[in-house]
């Protein structure tokens, strides 16, 4: 009940945390602080789920950036494109068309520390938006590279 | 966070990979042919919120210190040349930048999160290493006790 209601709230939320920003806003996104913490999931749990062969394995999408994901990406992760610019959230929203709502969806970017982010919050909420339930976020405090590389976590190249 | 330098590696002093880009105004920009300056390499994008706080900085610290001997690099990570460009011309940017790459991030041990920093003495070696929002008054001090004609 509370976690619905957390959800429910979560577009007030965002505009909240927006509006409530000191200073000058450089780059209007939504902030990654408005995603409820019950969706976040530390990368130390998701390097052991992906180790463990009995537990489920959710969709991956990566919904950063390019040149990140081709220096490093999580093995089976997809490239999604930037979801905080209108071409990367169109690529994001066509590729959840193709799948069921309840389908598992991890996402993830690592682009810049997680209040700068400019993408998370955008795919997380066009993914709620489309109606699906089981959408996780990898919470990545300062980057990629430092919470993901650096902890000896798998990682690939290319693409 | 503020982030504190740090060397690529810890045993020596490593000298910088050279690389050659055509920057934004179409010369090309080598990394060597700096040599005996002290070079700021500056990974950044123009979707990267605390990229765009420092890049003034890093604009007045190019005028000021010039002369002494200070050059400043930008690498843009962003995926397309256009909005760099926008930027490059609407922010007056009076130094370097070229768009970067796989190749180029993966030379500096990758480039997996942004901003990214370098900074190189006049040797070529890498003397820090700031992963993030530097303190740039440290990193001010840091450049004027490297510059060849302070």
């Amino acid at each position: 009940m509370k976690h619905t209601l957390v959800k429910a709230l979560y577009p007030a939320a965002c505009a909240f945390i927006l509006l409530s920003q000191p200073g000058p806003v450089l780059a209007q996104h939504e902030p990654a602080a408005s995603i409820p913490a019950a969706d976040l999931v530390q990368p130390a749990d998701l390097a052991a789920s992906l180790k463990s062969a009995s537990a489920p394995k959710p969709l991956i999408l990566q919904v950063g950036f390019r040149k990140l994901y081709a220096q490093a990406h999580i093995p089976g992760s997809e490239f999604v494109g930037a979801a905080g610019e209108d071409a990367g959230l169109q690529l994001l929203r066509e590729r959840a068309a193709k799948l069921s709502k309840d389908t598992a969806i991890l996402i993830y970017c690592g682009c810049c520390p997680w209040s700068h982010c400019p993408n998370i919050a955008a795919a997380y909420g066009a993914l709620h938006a489309m109606g699906f339930t089981r959408v996780k976020v990898l919470y990545i405090a300062d980057n990629f590279g430092d919470d993901w590389v650096k902890r000896g976590y798998p990682v690939v190249t290319g693409g | 966070m503020l982030a504190a330098a740090s060397l690529a590696h810890d045993s020596a002093l490593r000298m910088a990979p050279d690389f050659t880009r055509t920057d934004l105004d179409g010369k090309s920009l080598n990394l060597r042919k700096y040599r005996g300056k002290v070079v700021l390499l500056n990974f950044w994008a123009t979707w990267c919120g605390p990229c765009l706080i420092e890049i003034p900085t890093f604009t007045a610290w190019q005028n000021t210190y010039r002369t002494a001997g200070l050059q400043v690099v930008g690498i843009s990570m962003d995926d397309d040349a256009a909005p760099v460009k926008r930027l490059y011309q609407k922010d007056r940017l009076n130094y370097p930048v070229a768009m970067g790459d796989a190749e180029l991030g993966e030379l500096f041990g990758g480039v997996l999160g942004l901003p990214l920093t370098y900074l190189i003495d006049p040797d070529g070696h890498i003397v820090g290493r700031y992963q993030g929002e530097p303190d740039l008054k440290q990193l001010e001090a840091r450049i004027k006790s490297l510059l060849p004609r302070p």
